[in-house]
């Protein structure tokens, strides 16, 4: 394992160490908001304490494990394409965006268009799971992957902001709440969430909790809602070929 | 009763001293237009013909002609025809008008107002049959200041740069707007040529791997296809913000097009539809614009250039000036004329400002700011022929990229119906039995002869004005004159008049 106490190391210089380092298993301590760590990372482990910048593990390939035991910036996991990152704080805006496969576990609470646009294709199919709460825009646009918000400090109240799923047309968004969001787009359908749909998430929640040391989300009692595209009145624009 | 609204644009003639009664009509038509009746003779439903000449061009016997059905509405010069029907199509639909191809409609092209320069008597102008002229174009960031060693040698700052041969890439097409027959022989001619030519943002077919080294990827808000391989792969990342044709609004790609191939190419289900968002959702400002440049700079080791694309609108010279500061190594501005696989008619016919004023400023805020060398500017979205390039270039330009005119070369008849689907020349479709029509390699020669011809002319041209290198004619705007123009044009433009 190769560790480096990076403070006010530029960020160039900092990435380009990481790329052409060796050692698989990579400590960064002290990390003082420098961006892009990890972008485009294949087959490597990277421990970080301190606050990474922009775009943490942007293009995350194969292999690739970011743990990071404070908070993050925006743009995490941006266009990821496989791999884990997980962060063991908050997280800003945009995390998730574009990405095609792997996951982003988030033991706290997330910013605004949180897991935008995500898609899925054959066996890549992305996950995203935060502990507490997000923001607002929470899987906008989204295509294909599952988003999981447990709200685990919010004693039952809904753990997203406004728009919530808006322009959504894949994937799926699961939320630990006892009520809907009050502004849930007319393009979408949300309804409780049932024994089978739970069971699919099932594996990865537990793993999340046991991640976490979160103890109190019970996939058997509790309520969760699932929110989908809208089978009736498709997110789709009516065209007339001149 | 049911009421037609809407008579056919066009009337297929069949000559039938000459019809050989083959039905090739019939299996050429991928519209319907020619057909049997139960007695097997042969008639045609002049509704479904979108004059694409595919008929005419193949008939053994030279029997068939398309005509324009001269119907007409009362003389009005508030209401044209096109009005009228258009009315009728959205009353009939409720949809938003879907349309093909740069706009049709009557605006100025400025380029033809355009005049180009010749030595006489003083300078000489040079036979470029006879000496050398140069063509060779490098876009990138070029060094500002020269710097040096303690022993006095020039530190040689390596940035990363595209070399053309010529001036004139093919822009960005994706895979699923057009086929891949198309994609194969852009890629194989702009390898041939030493050009470029863009994937466009539906992601690299597998098969086009190997012409990575001509090809520049692209990564528009959908991210199709995107990974870090995919970055790697070309020679330079086209990051794509706007597209002249329908600038401020995002991409669609029905589902019905998704095909198995293109589905792996997208990186989406099959069947799925592929929706580009309008805006990049990360990118609200030059800084975010910076984050995702330097991103992708990362993610391929800084050894690609980044070239970031938008579309030519009012405010376009303190856009591009703000994208040069974003560490964008190259600038490609898209003009109002552009062309499209489909967009909305209004946004295509309404929206954004002509690529000639927009150049002008651009080049000319940049110069003011003294920024001018840290991009290049490359623009398209008009360029018919070789003096539109050489205008370009004197207004400003790097190079050019050409869309509609490599369309043509492999066959495009400009029937704009491209959003349909249903191109009976393998261009615009992802039918099988239509793709396979057009010919790859033949394609290719096509589009090699083109642009080989087209260098010729600018050679020429250039030679004319007594000018051999095309690095010399950029902005160099005494080599136009204007005509036609009233004098804020020509300030924008920033040429004088002829005879001034």
């Amino acid at each position: 394992m190769r560790t480096f106490d990076v403070g006010n190391l530029y960020y160039k210089d900092l990435n380009k160490m990481i790329r052409y380092e060796k050692d698989s298993d990579i400590t960064l301590k002290n990390v003082m908001g420098q961006r892009f760590i990890g972008c485009a990372l294949k087959n490597k482990k990277i421990d970080i304490t301190g606050i990474p910048g922009n775009a943490l593990g942007a293009c995350l390939n194969e292999g690739s494990v970011i743990t990071v035991h404070d908070n993050c910036q925006d743009a995490t996991g941006d266009t990821m394409n496989e791999g884990s990152i997980i962060i063991h704080g908050n997280c800003g805006d945009t995390a998730g965006y574009a990405m095609r496969g792997g996951k982003i576990l988030i033991k706290e609470s997330g910013g605004y268009r949180m897991g935008l646009h995500m898609k899925a294709y054959q066996e890549r199919q992305p996950l995203m799971i935060i502990g507490d709460k997000v923001g607002s825009f929470c899987g906008e646009y989204l295509a294909g992957g599952t988003i999981i918000i447990l709200g685990y400090r919010q004693n039952g109240l809904c753990p997203v902001g406004n728009f919530c799923g808006t322009g959504m047309y894949g994937g799926r968004i699961f939320l630990r709440s006892s009520c809907l969001p009050k502004d849930l787009s007319p393009y979408v359908d949300a309804h409780v969430a049932t024994k089978e749909e739970l069971d699919s998430i099932q594996e990865n929640v537990e793993e999340f909790c046991h991640l976490f040391d979160i103890d109190n989300i019970h996939l058997d009692t509790d309520k969760f809602y699932v929110i989908s595209q809208s089978k009736t009145t498709l997110y789709k624009k009516k065209y007339t070929a001149v | 009763m049911k009421i037609n609204n809407y008579q056919s644009e066009y009337k297929v003639l069949r000559d039938m001293d000459r019809c050989i009664d083959c039905g090739l009509c019939i299996k050429e038509c991928s519209n319907l237009v020619h057909q049997r009746d139960k007695k097997g003779k042969l008639f045609t439903v002049d509704k479904n013909c979108v004059n694409c000449h595919r008929c005419v061009a193949t008939c053994p016997v030279d029997a068939l002609k398309i005509i324009k059905n001269d119907y007409c509405f009362r003389d009005n010069c508030s209401w044209s025809k096109d009005d009228i029907v258009n009315i009728y199509r959205q009353a009939d639909t409720g949809g938003v008008l879907l349309a093909s191809m740069g706009t049709a409609k009557e605006y100025p092209i400025y380029w033809d107002k355009l005049f180009i320069n010749a030595s006489q008597v003083t300078n000489p102008s040079i036979d470029p049959l006879r000496e050398p002229m140069e063509t060779r174009t490098f876009l990138g960031k070029r060094n500002t200041k020269i710097e040096y060693k303690k022993n006095g040698d020039i530190v040689i700052q390596e940035k990363p740069f595209i070399e053309l041969s010529t001036p004139i890439m093919f822009s960005a097409m994706s895979y699923g707007s057009i086929s891949l027959n198309a994609h194969k022989a852009l890629a194989g001619a702009a390898k041939e040529l030493d050009i470029l030519y863009n994937c466009g943002e539906g992601g690299l077919h597998k098969s086009l791997f190997p012409y990575g080294p001509n090809t520049i990827i692209q990564v528009a808000s959908g991210r199709f296809g995107v990974n870090s391989d995919y970055l790697k792969t070309g020679a330079a990342i086209e990051i794509k913000i706007g597209q002249g044709a329908k600038p401020g609004i995002g991409g669609h790609l029905t589902g019905a097009k998704i095909n198995k191939d293109i589905s792996k190419t997208r990186m989406i289900p099959e069947g799925f539809d592929a929706i580009s968002p309008a805006p990049h959702h990360d990118i609200y400002s030059i800084e975010d614009l910076r984050q995702l440049v330097d991103m992708l700079k990362e993610a391929t080791d800084y050894k690609k250039p980044v070239i970031v694309k938008v579309a030519a609108v009012h405010n376009i010279s303190s856009i591009v000036s703000g994208i040069a500061r974003s560490g964008a190594d190259i600038i490609a501005i898209d003009g109002f004329r552009g062309g499209t696989g489909a967009a909305p008619l209004r946004i295509r016919d309404n929206v954004g400002i002509p690529i000639e004023f927009a150049l002008a400023a651009c080049d000319e805020r940049l110069r003011e700011e003294g920024i001018r060398d840290t991009v290049s500017l490359v623009i398209g979205g008009s360029i018919r022929h070789s003096a539109d390039i050489v205008k370009a270039i004197a207004l400003g330009a790097d190079a050019v990229y050409i869309g509609t005119a490599a369309l043509i070369a492999l066959g495009c008849r400009m029937c704009r119906t491209c959003s349909k689907g249903n191109c009976n020349w393998g261009i615009a479709t992802q039918r099988e039995e239509l793709v396979k029509r057009l010919n790859v390699e033949e394609g290719k020669e096509r589009l090699v002869n083109l642009i080989s011809a087209w260098t010729v002319e600018i050679k020429e041209m250039m030679g004319g004005m007594g000018i051999n290198s095309i690095e010399a004619l950029r902005g160099n705007r005494l080599m136009l004159r204007g005509i036609d123009l009233h004098d804020r044009e020509l300030k924008v433009l920033g040429i004088k008049n002829a005879g001034e």
